[in-house]
């Protein structure tokens, strides 16, 4: 068998003549796309979908547009050009060069941390295959695609780092990340968050929003790992996942957008029964999506973290612009505590604490979109405002998960919490009330009437575009 | 750096008689002649100098002196045997230095078992004066104990009561294990500093026959005689001279006749290249006495046994051994079954017998063991061991890309199956599939033929079977990683998991070695600033933690 491989996966890696590659994604390749008919997007083989195709890592060819069946779209393997000249920045190897191979006694640790990262990746195609039964625009469709095609890809990229380097334990790896599926019962995704259902497309534009935006923190922190050739695919990652967040940024926004117009025009907080989602029920989207993403950063105290930072694995955010000395042996870093019926705040090794201060940073980053998404209400001339909820609420990993609070942060009781939840995240009804608005609107141009159209195109094209053609 | 090699006329501490079939091994040691500076080996105490001597005498016996079926050790000072390993020495000596000494007196200890075994040569201990520590462990090795009987000769383990440390070359094990002293006579004796003398000493059989001074000589000479006889040993044979090692070293490389040594200090990795056997091969025992100790499988065996002490003792951070070998795999084999063929001729017996002992010092070799079966390798029968008594071995399924090479294969022979037994008696493929037998009979039943990766992966002869894409990877992984770990957990993790299977003398002897003398030697209550291996002598009493653990 003859096969071309930079056609048919396009690259930067220099496929062609790595036969170990080539031989390990033969193999590999059949079950990615036996994975992809079973559990990716729903019916949707056929469809002709306007996608963006990275075909090469220059300013022309990373965003390459055609209609593709998502089958046949060229899930390529690309990393950021190397630099000759990158050294470590971080840990107990700062200064060194930075490594092009795995160095054996980080094996099982960067295989790990790449697997994890890997595994997000194909779950969250699973969690959303299938709402393209109930897209709300052919637009929205067509972004829905081109997540889950990307998504796709940034698996092709974990791959690729486990076949190119683990050897036969990264082969097997590669094969378990198609095995996992999201929420199954017997083989479920490693991250709580990945087998959450996503069942509309609220869910969908929250999801976006804070769960691919913990993504953006993750990669964005191994973006600075010591072995290079991670860091170089991490970077390159992070191009596209500012397109999903934009996906849910925008989603948001023209849902909050449609229910204001809708506040407006019938003079009441209460949109439900003229087909769009109330205000509230937005922020109980927002808390339950919010806390669910908190969770994906881990223990507050971590001894993992700890090594993986010390060791050169998995940096900070933007660590070159850090002002410290890249090391943290001694300092020490704010982490949030409980004790019996309180919330503090404590001084902790700044090592151990590496998971608490990415968070934060997520935190300030998540905030930025709620302030813009309040400012379409406030120019709707509305009082009301969304507000991340503390970071305490809704908790299962970490400090947080045995002890209930409500979204401001003070500590409640069991039976407060029963009582109240559902004031604070969605309930059944909520959800069932958000199913029901899910009808598929597929004629170009037409949108449902929960959700805003657009302001912006995709290259260039207007929003009555035929971003799908179903055949 | 130490050196191994020595022979008869260098001997500064021993010397070796021979009258007809009886040999005496005589210690007077040179107080001078230590081989570290800061003490004198006072009253034939000695040190791993002394040592390296008398492990050169026993193998000479057995090489060039077969005839000899008697050996008598006995010592040429007055009024002392052998006091023991030498205190100060011990006291200055660093942790490593100490347990390499005491592993290399007790794998010379057990050679003299072995001898006596194996080899038709039963060793005398003639104690014609005070044996103290390792002096009466030495004596212990021996089959038969002499003890003058002059009213003040004792025989003791002082070891705890004095030093606070454990008579560790074997003593503790052999009194009660070998001598089938009483536990609780064993614990007097090993409790009471001076020892124990006459009578008692019989009694209680910590030696076998007290004899008047008057009478000593001539006693051990009749015994000695007695022995000789019964043995059936023909006074006519004709040993092989043991000729000096031909060995190169350099900074990074050791170059043996049939051993290639590359030293990469950087990853602690040593890579040790067997060479198989080449040219015309002998076929029957006449032509192979004729080549003497350059026949092959005999050269080999000494160039390896030399390799291990050489990198276990001077080469104290490689701590990671990458064997493999090259050469023709059907070379290998006939040898084998030529050695097999002939094992009750002398030499070949020997041939046979120094073999295992060497696989038997690699198995206790506290490095990581890792084998590689490449294209052009001969892993067949006794070479096959190096693959069994690795921790790890990798196998290369296929060929690497653009060769012309054949894949390699393996093959067990007979030696595979009960000639070179490990410590605990097993070989090292029951040991492997212990209590399985229809494991190693499923091998068995391939005896002979080649046994491509697959198969060996299958049967369970090797680890892993990486084909030629990830070869290099892999194998470089698995090294990488093995070199971070801790050097003590390792070593730890590895005796535990190679000595699978029944205990034994000897795998009772290196295992509380390596457990209870190691950790006493840790201690501050022996090695600390006061304890009473650093004060000895000093005339200051030792202060003791007297907490329990």
């Amino acid at each position: 068998m003859t096969i071309n491989y930079n056609e048919k996966i396009p690259n930067n890696v220099d496929l062609s003549s790595d036969r170990r590659l080539q031989r390990a994604l033969e193999n590999w390749q059949p079950k990615f796309l036996d994975w992809w008919e079973e559990l990716g997007p729903n019916y949707s083989s056929e469809f002709d979908v306007y996608l963006r195709t990275a075909v090469s890592v220059e300013k022309q060819g990373w965003a390459h547009f055609d209609y593709v069946k998502m089958p046949e779209y060229r899930w390529g393997i690309f990393l950021t050009p190397s630099d000759p000249n990158r050294k470590i920045d971080f840990g107990m190897h700062k200064g060194e060069p930075v490594w092009q191979e795995v160095p054996g006694e980080y094996r099982s640790e960067l295989r790990r941390l790449i697997v994890t990262q890997g595994d997000t990746e194909p779950a969250s195609v699973e969690q959303q295959r299938h709402l393209g039964k109930t897209c709300p625009s052919l637009y929205d469709l067509r972004n829905l695609f081109q997540v889950n095609v990307e998504e796709g890809r940034h698996l092709w990229a974990m791959v690729y780092l486990l076949q190119a380097y683990f050897g036969r334990d990264g082969r097997e790896e590669a094969d378990s990340l198609l095995e996992r599926h999201s929420g199954d019962q017997d083989k479920p995704r490693i991250l709580g968050a990945f087998n959450e259902n996503t069942s509309d497309w609220l869910s969908f534009f929250m999801f976006t929003y804070f769960t691919d935006r913990d993504g953006k923190f993750q990669l964005a922190s191994l973006a600075e790992s010591a072995f290079d050739p991670l860091s170089r695919s991490c970077r390159f990652m992070l191009t596209e996942e500012a397109h999903h967040m934009f996906v849910g940024e925008s989603g948001v926004g023209r849902i909050v957008q449609r229910t204001c117009e809708l506040m407006n025009e019938y003079n009441t907080f209460d949109v439900r029964e003229y087909g769009g989602i109330d205000l509230h029920t937005l922020q109980k989207y927002l808390n339950f999506h919010f806390s669910v993403s908190t969770d994906l950063f881990g223990q507050e105290i971590s001894t993992n973290a700890a090594t993986y930072f010390n060791t050169g694995l998995k940096g900070r955010l933007n660590e070159a612009r850090i002002n410290d000395d890249h090391l943290l042996h001694d300092a020490s870093y704010p982490v949030f505590q409980v004790s019996e019926e309180q919330i503090f705040i404590n001084e902790t090794p700044a090592l151990n604490a590496i998971n608490e201060r990415l968070r934060d940073d997520y935190i300030a980053d998540c905030d930025l979109g709620i302030r813009r998404w309040n400012k379409i209400i406030e120019n709707s001339g509305h009082e009301f405002r969304f507000e991340l909820p503390h970071r305490a609420f809704n908790r299962n990993i970490g400090h947080f998960s045995n002890i209930k609070v409500n979204p401001e942060g003070r500590i409640i009781s069991q039976q407060e919490w029963e009582k109240r939840k559902f004031e604070w995240i969605p309930s059944e009804s909520d959800q069932s009330f958000v199913q029901s608005l899910m009808k598929p609107v597929i004629e170009p141009g037409k949108i449902a009437g929960w959700i805003a159209p657009p302001k912006g195109r995709i290259n260039r094209q207007s929003f009555e575009f035929d971003y799908v053609r179903f055949n | 750096m130490i050196n191994f090699n020595t022979n008869p006329k260098k001997y500064q501490h021993w010397t070796l008689e021979i009258k007809g079939q009886i040999a005496s091994l005589i210690l007077n040691v040179s107080e001078e002649g230590g081989l570290y500076k800061g003490y004198k080996l006072k009253l034939n105490s000695y040190d791993l100098g002394v040592d390296i001597e008398l492990n050169d005498a026993i193998q000479r016996l057995r090489f060039e002196y077969p005839q000899v079926s008697v050996v008598v050790i006995t010592s040429s000072k007055d009024k002392v045997f052998c006091s023991g390993a030498n205190i100060k020495m011990l006291g200055l000596l660093s942790h490593a230095q100490k347990v390499n000494f005491c592993k290399f007196t007790n794998e010379t200890r057990n050679s003299i078992e072995d001898s006596t075994r194996f080899s038709g040569q039963t060793y005398i201990a003639a104690i014609n004066g005070a044996a103290a520590g390792g002096g009466y462990e030495l004596a212990l090795a021996s089959d038969y104990i002499l003890l003058v009987d002059d009213g003040s000769s004792a025989i003791s383990l002082p070891e705890v009561p004095m030093l606070a440390v454990l008579p560790g070359t074997g003593g503790l094990t052999r009194i009660v294990d070998k001598r089938n002293v009483r536990r609780d006579h064993a614990d007097f004796f090993c409790t009471i500093a001076e020892g124990l003398r006459g009578n008692r000493a019989e009694q209680w059989k910590l030696i076998d026959e007290l004899v008047p001074r008057s009478k000593f000589s001539e006693t051990v000479e009749k015994r000695a005689m007695e022995i000789s006889e019964k043995s059936n040993k023909p006074a006519s044979l004709k040993g092989i001279d043991l000729t000096d090692l031909t060995r190169e070293f350099n900074d990074n490389s050791i170059t043996y006749e049939n051993i290639l040594i590359t030293l990469d200090r950087k990853t602690g990795v040593v890579n040790l290249t067997i060479k198989g056997p080449s040219g015309d091969l002998p076929m029957d025992p006449e032509s192979i006495a004729i080549l003497g100790d350059k026949y092959w499988p005999l050269a080999l065996a000494r160039d390896l046994d030399d390799a291990i002490i050489h990198l276990s003792f001077n080469e104290l951070e490689l701590g990671t051994w990458v064997f493999r070998s090259v050469g023709d795999i059907d070379s290998v084999a006939d040898v084998d079954d030529i050695l097999i063929k002939h094992k009750n001729h002398w030499l070949i017996n020997e041939i046979i017998q120094y073999l295992k002992r060497v696989l038997k010092r690699l198995d206790l070799a506290s490095r990581s063991l890792v084998t590689l079966v490449e294209p052009g390798s001969c892993f067949a029968g006794t070479l096959l061991e190096l693959v069994f008594a690795a921790d790890r071995s990798y196998m290369l399924d296929g060929t690497l890309q653009d060769s012309n090479d054949s894949p390699a294969v393996l093959r067990t022979t007979k030696m595979n199956f009960g000639n070179l037994p490990m410590c605990n008696d097993l070989t090292r493929l029951q040991t492997r599939f212990l209590n399985q037998p229809e494991e190693v009979k499923k091998i068995h039943d391939h005896r002979g033929k080649d046994i491509p990766a697959l198969e060996a992966f299958e049967s369970g002869m090797v680890t892993f079977i990486p084909d030629d894409i990830d070869w290099e990877e892999e194998v470089r992984i698995a090294i990488e990683e093995r070199t971070s770990f801790s050097p003590d957990a390792l070593t730890g993790m590895e005796a535990s998991l190679r000595f699978a299977g029944p205990e034994t003398l000897e795998t009772k002897i290196f295992g509380r070695l390596s457990a209870w003398q190691n950790w006493i030697f840790q201690r501050p209550n022996a090695a600390g600033e006061n304890g009473a291996l650093k004060l000895y002598g000093t005339g200051k009493l030792a202060y003791y933690n007297k907490e329990r653990v």
